[in-house]
């Protein structure tokens, strides 16, 4: 299916070439210092007492690089594939589009270099310092002509539903992202936020709750309604699903964030609103998933031969996963044992290795060979053990963590018969070494597979035009 | 009006919208067009897309395409 030379339509895949291959290149990086600071919580030496190697100094790089890099890099990749395809018609905005490429790498080179050295605004998710935040604001809004703009210039009547999911995420994340990082700047590296106290931090998790609802959800669920269908070569199980779907988790997500602050100075109405609009959320989260798995009802056999539709497909079950689980975890007595625990990260990376990555995987397989006049990847074998290890690190990583989370919840709340604290902090550290370990197994395996993939990928644009031929399925 | 009794309205214009997104989504007169739009992405390669058209109309268990 070298469908892009034979197209009457001249296409901008310049761009989204420059992303694809980003977004795999982020992805090495991104989990690579997840590895890195994982060893560190088991070996402390592994810091070289560098201030630039510190744990807290990296965390934030590992999650700014596998959100903001990776993960965004595969959104606007898609978003600018899949709004030219749908739409029929070429990018709007010629440079402006090529600009928020070379913005948005920008965006993450200062991210790495500004986060080692200190800087940060300290808000979780929302670290880097203001100039920073300019740039991003910049290059979002940018983001946001350049899509919308096609989306004017369509040449088809209806606009498809991966776009409405898509241009959700690009508006909202302009508003979530200006709203939070509102700042009196006192110098070139330091700012202090324009709200205060619990307001403060209402704002953060209102941001950072929907950075997850519309980045790592609304946005992914774009890739889905075109990339599912388009790879298990069936539509989409029900369109009008999708409309309703797409309504209900714009219109609830907004109101989740407060169940990160559940127990804290915020107004217990609003850590109560915060958990009953988190459990319904659970409502629009399935519907959307079912949505997405029966589209392959009836070809079900395809997942046996497609090691790509698998990705996209199991991408979905651990998408059903965490959205049970997330509900679940707001509720308050449950939050009670799981918050501050590494539960919580074991409850992220279910999403974000599960869901986010695989999704964004089984649509860079797809797309690769399409933009590079290919029709296949280098090697399907690859692709294949790339998902089995995928797979492996995750289960390894997220059971770990469940494990270590739950331990760790039931011995901070143990009390003696006196009143007591049965357990010290550190006790439950020690405790928590082995799966420390499992979990650094199960990040070596992710990043195995992330370099399985570049390899495959390179070999694929290295590749001779069309001369790898699309392999016939029996 | 005070705040609590506003919002009370707000939430049940809400829920009214709703119901009214479900309804106009789920009418039968919209369903065709909607077959087509959830067929569209196969479209734009026209090599391909007649097999795949053939092929949905006759054996797909999808909602989009048999319920009706």
């Amino acid at each position: 299916m070298t469908t892009s030379n034979t197209s009457a339509v001249d296409y901008n895949f310049d761009v989204v070439r420059q992303f694809t291959v980003m977004t795999v290149i982020w992805g090495i990086v991104g989990t690579l210092v997840g590895v890195l600071i994982a060893a560190q919580l088991i070996w402390p030496a592994l810091n070289f007492d560098t201030p630039w190697l510190t744990y807290s100094r990296l965390r934030p790089l590992h999650t700014n690089a596998v959100i903001f890099a990776f993960g965004t890099s595969a959104l606007f990749a898609t978003s600018y594939y899949v709004v030219q395809r749908t739409c029929q018609t070429r990018l709007f905005g010629g440079k402006l589009a090529s600009f928020t490429f070379w913005g948005w790498q920008a965006v993450i080179v200062a991210a790495a270099i500004s986060l080692p050295l200190g800087y940060t605004s300290t808000k979780e998710y929302a670290e880097l310092e203001w100039p920073i935040d300019i740039l991003i604001a910049v290059v979002w809004v940018s983001y946001a002509i350049v899509f919308f703009g096609t989306l004017v210039k369509r040449k088809t009547s209806h606009i498809y539903v991966a776009n409405w999911f898509f241009g959700g995420f690009i508006v909202t994340v302009a508003v979530l992202h200006i709203g939070n990082s509102m700042v009196i700047p006192v110098s070139a590296m330091k700012s202090y936020s324009l709200y205060s106290g619990a307001i403060d931090a209402m704002m953060q998790w209102w941001y950072g709750h929907n950075a997850v609802g519309f980045l790592l959800t609304a946005g992914f669920l774009g890739m889905m309604y075109y990339f599912v269908p388009k790879q298990a070569e069936r539509p989409v199980y029900s369109y009008r699903l999708s409309i309703v779907h797409f309504w209900a988790l714009v219109s609830l997500y907004i109101w989740a964030g407060p169940h990160h602050l559940h127990y804290t100075a915020l107004p217990d109405w609003a850590q109560s609103v915060g958990m009953v609009m988190s459990i319904v959320l659970f409502l629009p989260s399935w519907g959307g998933m079912i949505n997405g798995i029966m589209t392959l009802s009836g070809a079900w056999h395809k997942l046996r031969s497609d090691p790509i539709l698998r990705f996209l497909i199991v991408s979905l079950s651990f998408y059903g996963m965490s959205t049970f689980e997330g509900p679940m975890m707001a509720i308050k007595s449950v939050n009670a044992l799981s918050h501050y625990t590494d539960w919580t990260v074991g409850h992220v990376h279910s999403g974000a290795l599960g869901w986010v990555a695989m999704v964004s995987i089984g649509a860079m397989y797809h797309l690769i060979p399409i933009l590079f006049n290919q029709g296949r990847m280098y090697s399907i074998k690859l692709i294949n053990i790339h998902f089995w290890v995928h797979t492996a690190g995750i289960v390894l990583y997220i059971v770990a963590m469940w494990i270590s989370g739950v331990m760790q919840g039931l011995m901070w709340r143990a009390v003696n018969s006196d009143g007591t604290l049965t357990y010290s902090f550190v006790e439950s550290l020690t405790a928590s070494y082995p799966f420390y370990f499992i979990r650094f197994l199960g990040g070596v395996l992710v990043v195995t597979g992330f370099l399985l993939m570049a390899y495959n990928m390179f070999k694929t644009i290295g590749a001779k035009d069309g001369s790898l031929k699309p392999l016939e399925v029996a | 009006m005070d705040y609590g009794t506003l919002r009370g309205f707000f939430a049940l214009l809400i829920l009214a919208l709703f119901i009214i997104i479900v309804v106009w989504s789920y009418s039968k007169k919209r369903k065709d067009s909607f077959d087509d739009v959830a067929n569209s992405i196969f479209e734009e390669d026209k090599v391909d897309s007649t097999d795949n058209k053939r092929h949905h109309d006759k054996e797909s268990k999808q909602e989009t395409n048999n319920n009706v």
